[in-house]
């Protein structure tokens, strides 16, 4: 990997995100009656789009909203010119760690037909989310935020909304432990704006599209495991290189499975939720690889599973995939929507570096060549053999390369450890499939309980 | 700006930490609220909905079918004092106490110390009217295991990184 691009400036990055930052800080005050330095925010978003298809809704909203007249749509428009520039930022950031892994990237599609969706409870969402940037972070009450708990109980109903339910589940639970606002010592000015203008997009109808869909046949050969989560939502996504069957060159892939959960339901018991429903969790924990038959996928890359198109193949180290067929596997393309740097997560394979941990903060950088590539171990699975001390004290890892807070970084999905002179490889995901290891087979038996209890409480008192 | 402020994935919320729920099933800080369900010891068809209000530290305890709680007169029952207990264990005593607002007189709180604090102010009973909503929160806490998993990609999760960093 060519790490010096990792550290060189992207040209126009600091200007768009400069007017991205001016935005968000509007939304910190709220604009029911906006001041004078806010309305500049707005304008300043719209001379950012000035050039764009975008430039003269994005103009006359700024008009409407500094003189605190602003309706849905122009809260809309300015949700479209966020996500532009940071869809540009997106664009160049790829584009820069493409060439610094070497990696050819497929062309983007176009856009597949939209799927519509229960327009009344869009509309309703978009509603709460008007009324938000109305009264702006720091004027958070519980009211304002409990405007959300029925759209999102009657999105999570309808599986074709899981997107937009996960998204406003997750949002919504931190405005709510984040009352009131008034209060609050330091604001997620960047993260707060993001899912609000992610929300905002989702609202419109036929926004997320229906995956267009093709099928694979050949060999999968995982790589890692990432799991992401909110106190009521998890999502595990396996990284792999599929190889076809015809021969044809191998391409990056990812195979998600999500669930909604209580939010005490942790660790093991995450892991419990997710297990039955995709047995690539088990094969990637385990080292295998699977054989696939006509699984679907998008044109972004992402499989969508189903158990009965795949089966068990031979195991395969995903550190000999990350050492021989992920230099030669292609990149899929980023669907339109998916244009924002938070979604870049490139599988990179790195070895030969040197490791160091700050004793005070813990954090780990790896440094290659001359380089220094800070290292979030805070994202390590806490059910999982994989911990901050072994990536510190690793010669090689398989991780997913992405960008936050103004730089790249490495998220490890993987390590090769030394013990007693022996390489040993710890895998983030190696419990996703259940465990043989003392500490791991604890925890999978107090979240077995706890899911016992809560099923046992609801077999009484649910639909009474 | 901060990096906090500047970045896409800052942590907000710490993680609940795990803890057996045979117990109290549900506790959580909202609505201005500590609030929760807690098992009957006696009776398994019969839970207690019990709430302290956030600064004026208003109690309520009631049975699901709007019994009131023979223990919550004059100050906390022993439902209550679970519910602390509990939410001392999945939110850490520190996020507790900030949440409702208590000073406790010296060193760390403790789910003990929180319950002691807040005793000696003699709150007052709250009238009952947030029971109904706890107990459908509740509910829809218990409905979440029932909704199905999906293998269609949820982008949206890229915003919510795991974190090893508890309460």
């Amino acid at each position: 990997m060519r790490m010096d691009l990792l550290s060189e400036p992207v040209d126009g990055l600091d200007e768009a995100l400069a007017a991205v930052d001016a935005f968000d800080r509007t939304l910190a005050a709220g604009l029911l009656r906006p001041q004078p330095a806010q309305a500049e925010g707005l304008f300043g978003l719209a001379d950012a789009v000035a050039a764009s298809p975008l430039a003269a809704r994005v103009a006359e909203a700024a008009d409407k909203a500094a003189a605190g007249a602003a309706g849905e749509d122009h809260f809309l428009a300015f949700a479209a010119a966020r996500a532009a520039l940071l869809g540009a930022a997106h664009d160049a950031l790829t584009a820069r760690a493409d060439e610094a892994t070497g990696r050819t990237r497929a062309d983007a599609p176009a856009p597949a037909a939209p799927a519509e969706h229960a327009p009344n409870l869009l509309a309703a969402a978009r509603s709460w989310l008007s009324d938000l940037a109305r009264t702006g972070w720091q004027g958070l009450d519980h009211d304002v935020v409990s405007g959300s708990s029925q759209v999102v109980s009657a999105m999570l109903s309808d599986p074709g909304l899981r997107r937009p339910a996960a998204l406003l589940d997750g949002f919504a639970a931190e405005l709510a432990a984040s009352c009131p606002g008034a209060t609050l010592d330091r604001i997620p000015v960047r993260r707060w704006a993001d899912l609000w203008t992610r929300g905002m997009l989702l609202t419109v109808p036929g926004a997320a599209p229906a995956p267009a869909v093709d099928t694979l046949t050949g060999r999968l050969l995982p790589l890692g495991t990432d799991l992401q989560e909110h106190a009521t939502a998890a999502q595990a996504q396996v990284h792999a290189v599929f190889e076809p069957a015809d021969g044809s060159t191998p391409r990056l892939v990812r195979a998600s499975v999500s669930v909604p959960k209580p939010d005490t339901v942790l660790g093991a018991g995450v892991w419990q939720l997710l297990r039955p429903h995709m047995s690539l969790l088990a094969a990637a924990g385990e080292g295998r690889s699977m054989d696939l038959t006509g699984m679907p996928v998008t044109a972004e890359g992402d499989l969508i599973w189903q158990d009965e198109r795949a089966r068990a193949g031979e195991p395969v180290d995903p550190f000999a995939t990350a050492r021989v067929a992920l230099p030669t596997a292609d990149a899929p393309a980023t669907a339109p929507l998916d244009r924002h740097p938070v979604l870049l997560a490139h599988p990179v394979f790195l070895e030969g570096y040197g490791a160091e941990q700050d004793a005070e903060t813990q954090t780990v950088t790896f440094t290659l060549a001359g380089q220094r590539l800070p290292v979030d171990t805070d994202r390590l699975p806490v059910a999982g053999p994989l911990t901050p001390q072994a990536v510190a004290g690793s010669t090689a890892c398989v991780g997913l390369l992405r960008w936050d807070a103004g730089g790249f970084f490495l998220q490890p999905l993987a390590v090769e450890t030394t013990v007693r002179k022996k390489t040993v490889a710890l895998h983030a995901g190696a419990w996703a499939g259940g465990t043989t290891d003392k500490t791991g087979a604890k925890a999978e038996k107090a979240a077995t309980d706890a899911v016992a209890v809560l099923r046992e409480r609801a077999g009484r008192l649910l639909r009474k | 700006m901060s990096d906090f402020e500047r970045s896409s994935t800052a942590r907000v919320i710490p993680p609940a930490r795990p803890r057996k729920l045979a117990k109290v099933p549900f506790v959580e800080l909202a609505d201005g609220r500590l609030q929760g369900v807690v098992s009957s010891g006696s009776d398994i068809e019969r839970v207690y909905v019990s709430s302290v209000a956030a600064g004026t530290y208003a109690y309520a305890c009631s049975t699901n079918n709007n019994r009131p709680c023979g223990g919550a007169r004059g100050g906390f029952c022993k439902h209550i004092g679970a519910l602390i207990t509990e939410a001392v264990l999945q939110y850490g005593a520190e996020r507790v106490a900030r949440y409702l607002r208590v000073d406790v007189a010296d060193g760390e709180p403790t789910a003990q110390s929180l319950n002691f604090t807040m005793g000696q102010t003699r709150p007052s009973p709250a009238d009952s009217k947030a029971a109904a909503s706890v107990f459908s929160r509740f509910l829809r806490h218990l409905a979440y295991l029932e909704l199905p998993p999906t293998t269609a990609p949820l982008p949206e999760m890229q915003w919510f990184a795991s974190t090893r960093a508890v309460a």
